[in-house]
C-alpha cells in the first residue's frame, strides 16, 4: 500500500467506522467489535508511517475535496503530526475497551450515538495531526469539537446540557472569532504576496517577511495571540472554563477529551503552529510571545492551586489537566529545540498517565459509585489494581521517578537551560524553573492525599454495607495496560526521546 | 434671491409639497384608509415631477403636423408614457390596500393602527 | 428549437406571465399547481441555460431586445453572468418551493381561492425575475412593483392562519410603495442629467459628466447625488437592510409557509442584486465609493444589521420570526460583500445570495413542515421533533449550520469570501464583526435544536408523524443542496467570479 493511500485511510477509514456503527446498532456486540476492529486498523495504519517518518522521507496526500478554490484539504506526514497521531490512535484501544465496560456496567442509554461518535472525532484528529495547511487543520479542528459535543451531553440532563452550551460555547467562539481569522488573515497575506503559502513548513512562514518588514512585528505578535487563544481546546486561562464543565460526560469521554484527542488536539496545534507557521527562530527574533510563558506558567500554578480544593474527583483531575498541558505550551514558548522536544514528550507522557488516573476514577464510579475524593478511604484495598494504576498515574503527573512523567519534566528543565545558554531574557527562564518546582510540590499535594486515603485510611463504616470488588473486567483491563505504559516508558525512553529529537530535528 | 428660488423653480416646489404633504399623512395618519389615501398623494407627487422634467422650454405638443417649421421644438414625451405605467402601478396599489383594509375590518373590526397594535399586542408570538 | 433559444431571455419573463393569466382563468382544483410547476420548471431550464452560456461557453452578455427596438430607445434584456446567477437562484427556489407548497398551502388557502394564490405566486415570480434581466430604470421599476404587489397579496393570504398576516401586508405595502418611489424619484434625477433609462446607457452618459467634475466647470453634481440617495434608499427597503428592514420579521413570520420560504430566499435577493447592479454597472464605484464614500456609510449599516438582527434572532420564542430577524442579519453579510469593492467580496455577495436562499429556504421549509404537523412553530412546538420529525429536523439543522458557517457548509463559504474582502481591504473590525455574528448565529439556531433534540414532547400534546413526502423531499433538496455546495464550492465560485470580475472590468 503506497504511503499517500495509508493517510487517506487513516483518515477517512474510522468515518467507514461510525457508519457500520450506526447500522449495526441494534446487535451491540457486533457494533463494539467494529469499533475495536476500527481502533486497531487505524493504530496499524498510523503506525505502519512511522518508519518512513524517522527516515525523514515526506508523505503527501490530498484529498479531492474543492472546498474553497485554490485551497487545498491536503496532509503531510510529519514528525511531530506524527507523534499526535499515534498517540490517539493507540489509546483509542483502551480506551474503548474501558468504555464497553463502562458503558454497559452503567446501564447508559443511547450507546449506538455514543460510539459512533468516537470514530468521527478520532478521524479529525488524525486529520488534524497530518494537516499540510492552516486551513486543513482548522476544518478538522472544527469537526472535532462538534464530533464531541454529542458525547459531553451524552446524559440529556439539564446539567450535562448547560455543560454543552459551556464547551460548544468556548471552543467555537474562539476557533471562529480568532483561529479563523487568523486563518484568513494569513490566506490574505500570501494573497497579497507578502507570505510564501498557508501551509506548514520547516522555519515558518514569517522569517522572509519579518526581515523585509512586509509583516511588522506587531502585526506577528497579533496574530500569535489570535491563534495562540483561537485555540481554546489547550485550556490556557482564561479560557479553560469548557474543560472542568465538561466533565458531566461519561468517564471514557472525560478520559478521551483529556488524554486521547481533545486537549491533546489544542497543544499539539500549538505547538505545531508555533514551529511551522511563525517559526521558532523568527519569534524569538520578533520578541513577541514573552507573554506565552508568563501566561501559561500563570496557568500551571493558578490550575495547580484550583485542583487542591476540589473534593470532585473528576473536576480535580481536570484542573490538573488544565495545569499539565501548560507545561507543554510553557515548554514550546520558550522557543529551543530541546524545549521542543520537551513539549513533544510530554504530550506523550502526560496522555499516558492522565488516562490511567481517569479509568481509575470512572472504575471507582462504576464499582462503589463514589465521586468524590472524601469517599475515597480505604478504596484501595477493595480495588488494589485500580488504585495501584492511579498511584502510578498520580506519580507521571508529579513527574518523579520510576515513571514517564519524570522523562518529560528532566527534558523541559534541559530546554529551560538551553535557552538560558541561548541567551534569551534571564527573567523567563527563572520564572520557568520557579514554575516547574513549586507546580511539582502543588501536583504531590493535591495527588497524594488521594493515594493516602485510599491506601492508609480506613474504610468508613457506611462502606460495609455496600460490598463491592474491582470493577468490570475490561476496564481493569483497559487501566492496568495504559498503567504499564507509563512504566514502560521509564525503563525505555529510548523511543520517546528518538521520536521527541525527530520533532527536533524537524523544528529547527 | 429666496424669492426667485421659489418662483423660478415652482413647479419642482409644487411637486415636493405634494410629496410631502403625502409622506406626513403616510407617517401621522392612523387610519389605514387615511394612509393609503396619503400614499397616492405621495405618487401624485412623483407623477408630476415626471411630467415638469419632460416640459422643454418653448417647446410644443410632440405631434408632427404636416407644414410645421423644420426648427420647431417638441416637449418630450417620454415621461407621460412613463407615467401612465405609474398611475396603473398606483392605481394597483391603492386597490390591493383597500382589499387588505376591508379584509383587516372583518378580522380585527377597526382599521385604526393604534388599536390594531393594542389587539395584537394581546396576541402570543 | 432555435426560436426558442432566440427568444430565451423573454421568455423567462412573458411564459409565468402567461401562464400566471391562464391559471387566473382555468386554474380550478389542482391544476393551478401542475401549471405552476411547469412554468417554474421551464423557467429553471432557460435560466440554467443561459447560465451556462454567459459563465462556461461565452459571449459574457446575450442581449434581447424587446420589440427589436435598439438600446437605448427600446427595452433591453441583458444577460451577463451576475443577473445569470441571480436568476438561476430565483428560478431554482422557486421551482423547489412550487414543489413543496403543493401540498403545504392546502390547509392554509381555501380551494376556491387556490387558482389566484397560483396566478399571484407566478407573477411574483415574473416580477422577481423581471427585475433581474432587465436592463432598463423604468422597466426595473414597473416589475418591481409587480412582484412586490403579488408579495403583499401573498402574504396577506397568511390570514387564515393568523390575522396578523393582514396588517404585516399592509405595512409592508405602505413601505415598499415608499420604497419603490424613492426609486423612481431618483431614476427621474439621472433621467434629467442622462436623458436616458438604459442602465448601460446610463453609465456611458454619466462618466461624461463625472469627467467635467475634475474641471473646473462641474456639472449636475448634486443632482446626481440626490438621484443616487434616493435610489439606494428605495432599493435598502427592498432589501431589508437595517435600519429599513421593520416590515420584515412580520411579513415573513404570518406569510404561508411556502411563501416565506419563496420571499427569504428571493426577494430581499433581488433586492441585493439591485443594488449591485446600480452601484456597480450605473453608478460606478468610482462616484459611489471613492467620491462618496458610501462604501462605509453601507458597511456600518450591514454591520449593525449583522448584530442587531442576530441578537434580536436570539430574543424570539416564534421559530419563524427568529428566522426572519436572522434574514435581516444575513442581508447585512450581502451588504458588506457589495461594500467591501474587491473581487473577493462580490463573490462573497454573490455566493451568498445563492447559499443564504438555499439554507433559509430549506429552513422555512422545514419549519412549514412542523406547522403542518403540529399547527405552531413557536420554540414549544419543536420540543422533542427530533425523534418525530427526524428528516424535517434534519434538513433544518442543516440550514441552521449553513447559517452559522460551520465548515462543510455553504455558509462556510461565503463566510470565507467575506472576511477575506474585508482583511484584503484592511477592515480588521468587520471582519471581527462577521465571525462573531457566526456565534450569534450559533446561539439562536442552537435554542431551536435544543428544543428538537433535547426538549421533552409537551405534556398531551397529539402524536405527530414525519412530513408528508411531497413536503419533505423539496426541503431535504435544498438541504442537501446546501451541504453539497459547501463540501464542493468550485461551481458557485467560478460562477461569482465570473461576475465579480465582470462587475469590476478585471479580465477574467
Amino acid at each position: 500500500m503506497s504511503p499517500e493511500l495509508t493517510v487517506l485511510l487513516a483518515v477517512g477509514l474510522p468515518l467507514v467506522g461510525t457508519l457500520l456503527i450506526v447500522a449495526l446498532g441494534r446487535w451491540p456486540n457486533l457494533r463494539d467489535g467494529v469499533t475495536v476492529v476500527t481502533s486497531l486498523a487505524v493504530f496499524s495504519l498510523v503506525a505502519s508511517l512511522l518508519p518512513a517518518v524517522l527516515a525523514g522521507r515526506v508523505v503527501e496526500a490530498q484529498l479531492g475535496l474543492n472546498l474553497i478554490p485554490g485551497v487545498p484539504v491536503a496532509f503531510r506526514v510529519e514528525p511531530l503530526g506524527m507523534v499526535y497521531a499515534l498517540v490517539a490512535s493507540l489509546l483509542w484501544i483502551p480506551n474503548s475497551v474501558y468504555a464497553f465496560g463502562y458503558m454497559r456496567g452503567n446501564h447508559e442509554k443511547h450507546q449506538t450515538r455514543f460510539f459512533a461518535c468516537f470514530p468521527v472525532a478520532i478521524a479529525s484528529a488524525v486529520g488534524i495531526a497530518f494537516a499540510e495547511n492552516i486551513f486543513t487543520m482548522f476544518l478538522f479542528y472544527e469537526v472535532l469539537t462538534f464530533s464531541t459535543v454529542p458525547l459531553v451531553t451524552h446524559k440529556g440532563s439539564s446539567d450535562a446540557m448547560r455543560s454543552g452550551r459551556v464547551y460548544l460555547g468556548v471552543l467555537l467562539t474562539t476557533s471562529v472569532c480568532l483561529q479563523l481569522f487568523a486563518v484568513l488573515w494569513i490566506y490574505v497575506l500570501y494573497r497579497q504576496g507578502v507570505l510564501p503559502g498557508i501551509g506548514f513548513v520547516r522555519g515558518g512562514l514569517f522569517g522572509n517577511a519579518l526581515a523585509a518588514g512586509a509583516v511588522s512585528a506587531q502585526m506577528l505578535g497579533l496574530l500569535f495571540f489570535l491563534y495562540i487563544y483561537g485555540i481554546g481546546k489547550s485550556a490556557l486561562m482564561p479560557m479553560h472554563k469548557w474543560l472542568p464543565a465538561a466533565m458531566v460526560a461519561p468517564t471514557p469521554v472525560s478520559a478521551f477529551l483529556h488524554a486521547v484527542a481533545v486537549v491533546k488536539a489544542g497543544v499539539f496545534c500549538v505547538v505545531k503552529v508555533i514551529v511551522y507557521v511563525f517559526g521558532v527562530e523568527t519569534l524569538r527574533l520578533s520578541g513577541q510571545s514573552a507573554w506565552l510563558v508568563y501566561v501559561s506558567g500563570g496557568t500551571i500554578l493558578a490550575a495547580s492551586l484550583i485542583a487542591l480544593f476540589q473534593d470532585n474527583l473528576k473536576k480535580r483531575l481536570a484542573y490538573s489537566t488544565i495545569s499539565q498541558l501548560s507545561y507543554v505550551i510553557m515548554a514550546a514558548a520558550l522557543l529551543t529545540p530541546v524545549a521542543i522536544m520537551a513539549a513533544t514528550v510530554h504530550i506523550i507522557a502526560h496522555a499516558l498517565g492522565k488516562i490511567t488516573l481517569f479509568f481509575a476514577a470512572g472504575s471507582v464510579y462504576t464499582a462503589a459509585h463514589k465521586t468524590q475524593v472524601s469517599q475515597l478511604d480505604g478504596i484501595g484495598r477493595r480495588m488494589p489494581w485500580t488504585m495501584a494504576a492511579f498511584t502510578i498515574g498520580a506519580l507521571s503527573m508529579i513527574g518523579v521517578p520510576p515513571v514517564v512523567g519524570f522523562i518529560s519534566k528532566w527534558t523541559l528543565l534541559r530546554g529551560v537551560v538551553e535557552s538560558a545558554q541561548l541567551g534569551g531574557t534571564r527573567a523567563e527562564e527563572l520564572f520557568a524553573l520557579c514554575v516547574i518546582a513549586l507546580s511539582t510540590l502543588l501536583n504531590a499535594g493535591y495527588f497524594a492525599p488521594i493515594i493516602y486515603r485510599a491506601f492508609f485510611r480506613p474504610p468508613s463504616p457506611e462502606d460495609e454495607h455496600h460490598p463491592h470488588g474491582e470493577a468490570p473486567v475490561s476496564m481493569v483491563f483497559a487501566l492496568c495496560t495504559t498503567a504499564g505504559l507509563v512504566l514502560l516508558f521509564f525503563v525505555w525512553p529510548r523511543a520517546l526521546l528518538t521520536l521527541g529529537a525527530a520533532v527536533m530535528e524537524a523544528a529547527t | 434671491m429666496t424669492m426667485r428660488l421659489v418662483l423660478d423653480y415652482y413647479n419642482y416646489w409644487v411637486c415636493i409639497i405634494l410629496m410631502m404633504v403625502g409622506f406626513y399623512g403616510v407617517m401621522a395618519k392612523t387610519n389605514l384608509v387615511k394612509k393609503a389615501i396619503a400614499l397616492g398623494l405621495f405618487q401624485t407627487g412623483i407623477l408630476v415631477f415626471y411630467i415638469t422634467i419632460g416640459k422643454v422650454e418653448g417647446g410644443t405638443g410632440p405631434v408632427t403636423i404636416s407644414g410645421a417649421p423644420a426648427d420647431a421644438v417638441y416637449s418630450n414625451p417620454l415621461p407621460h408614457a412613463l407615467m401612465l405605467t405609474a398611475i396603473v402601478v398606483g392605481v394597483s396599489t391603492l386597490a390591493v390596500a383597500m382589499a387588505l383594509a376591508v379584509k383587516i375590518r372583518e378580522k380585527y373590526g377597526t382599521i385604526d393602527d393604534h388599536d390594531i397594535h393594542r389587539l395584537e399586542h394581546e396576541m402570543p408570538d | 428549437m432555435e426560436l426558442i433559444q432566440l427568444h430565451l431571455p423573454a421568455l423567462i419573463v412573458v411564459l409565468p406571465l402567461v401562464t400566471g393569466l391562464l391559471t387566473a382563468l382555468l386554474g380550478r382544483g389542482g391544476r393551478g399547481w401542475w401549471i405552476s410547476l411547469g412554468a417554474t420548471g421551464a423557467v429553471l431550464a432557460a435560466t440554467l441555460q443561459l447560465l451556462a452560456q454567459v459563465v462556461y461557453q461565452g459571449p459574457q452578455t446575450v442581449t434581447y431586445l424587446m420589440g427589436n427596438w435598439p438600446m437605448p430607445y427600446g427595452i433591453g434584456y441583458v444577460v451577463d453572468p451576475l443577473n445569470a446567477a441571480v436568476m438561476a437562484t430565483v428560478a431554482l427556489i422557486g421551482f423547489v418551493v412550487t414543489l413543496y407548497a403543493g401540498r403545504s398551502m392546502a390547509p392554509e388557502i381555501s380551494p376556491d381561492r387556490a387558482r389566484y394564490f397560483w396566478a399571484v405566486w407566478q407573477f411574483c415570480l415574473v416580477g422577481l425575475l423581471g427585475i433581474t434581466i432587465t436592463g432598463d430604470a423604468f422597466n426595473f421599476y414597473v416589475l418591481l412593483e409587480i412582484s412586490s404587489l403579488s408579495t403583499y397579496t401573498l402574504i396577506a393570504m397568511g390570514h387564515g392562519r393568523d390575522r396578523r398576516a393582514l396588517t404585516a401586508a399592509i405595512h409592508y405595502l405602505v413601505l415598499g410603495t415608499i420604497g419603490a418611489c424613492c426609486y423612481l424619484v431618483g431614476i427621474a434625477y439621472l433621467y434629467m442629467v442622462t436623458g436616458s433609462l438604459n442602465f448601460a446607457d446610463i453609465h456611458a452618459r454619466l462618466a461624461d459628466i463625472y469627467a467635467t467634475w475634475a474641471t473646473d466647470a462641474p456639472v449636475y453634481k448634486k443632482t446626481i447625488i440626490a438621484g443616487f440617495a434616493f435610489i439606494m434608499v428605495g432599493l435598502s427597503l427592498k432589501l431589508a437592510l437595517f435600519p429599513l428592514h421593520v416590515w420584515q420579521p412580520n411579513a415573513y413570520t404570518y406569510a404561508p409557509a411556502a411563501v416565506s420560504a419563496l420571499l427569504a430566499g428571493t426577494a430581499t435577493k433581488v433586492g441585493a442584486y439591485g443594488m449591485i447592479r446600480i452601484v456597480y454597472s450605473v453608478m460606478g464605484t468610482d462616484f459611489a465609493f471613492t467620491f462618496l464614500r458610501s462604501d462605509i456609510l453601507l458597511a456600518a449599516c450591514a454591520l449593525m444589521a449583522i448584530l442587531v438582527g442576530s441578537l434580536q434572532a436570539i430574543k424570539q420564542t416564534n421559530a419563524k420570526k427568529l428566522l426572519a430577524y436572522s434574514s435581516v442579519g444575513q442581508i447585512g453579510y450581502i451588504a458588506l460583500g457589495i461594500a467591501a469593492n474587491n473581487v473577493a467580496g462580490l463573490q462573497a455577495a454573490v455566493i451568498h445570495i445563492f447559499n443564504h436562499a438555499l439554507t433559509k429556504g430549506a429552513m422555512f421549509m422545514a419549519l412549514g413542515c412542523v406547522l403542518y404537523r403540529t399547527g405552531g412553530v413557536r420554540l414549544e412546538h419543536l420540543r422533542g421533533l427530533g425523534r418525530k420529525m427526524p428528516l424535517t429536523c434534519a434538513a433544518f439543522l442543516v440550514g441552521g449550520m449553513g447559517l452559522i458557517g460551520v465548515p462543510l457548509t455553504s455558509g462556510f463559504v461565503s463566510k470565507w469570501y467575506l472576511v477575506q474582502s474585508a482583511l484584503e481591504r484592511q477592515w480588521l473590525a468587520p471582519a471581527g464583526v462577521v465571525l462573531v455574528g457566526s456565534i450569534l448565529a450559533l446561539v439562536y439556531v442552537g435554542r431551536c435544536a435544543e428544543a428538537m433534540y433535547f426538549g421533552q414532547r409537551p405534556e398531551n400534546s397529539p402524536e405527530v408523524r414525519e412530513a408528508p413526502l411531497s413536503m419533505l423531499v423539496p426541503t431535504l433538496l435544498l438541504a442537501a443542496a446546501s451541504l453539497y455546495f459547501g463540501i464542493d464550492s468550485g461551481t458557485t465560485s467560478r460562477v461569482s467570479e465570473a461576475a465579480a470580475k465582470f462587475l469590476l472590468g478585471v479580465a477574467p
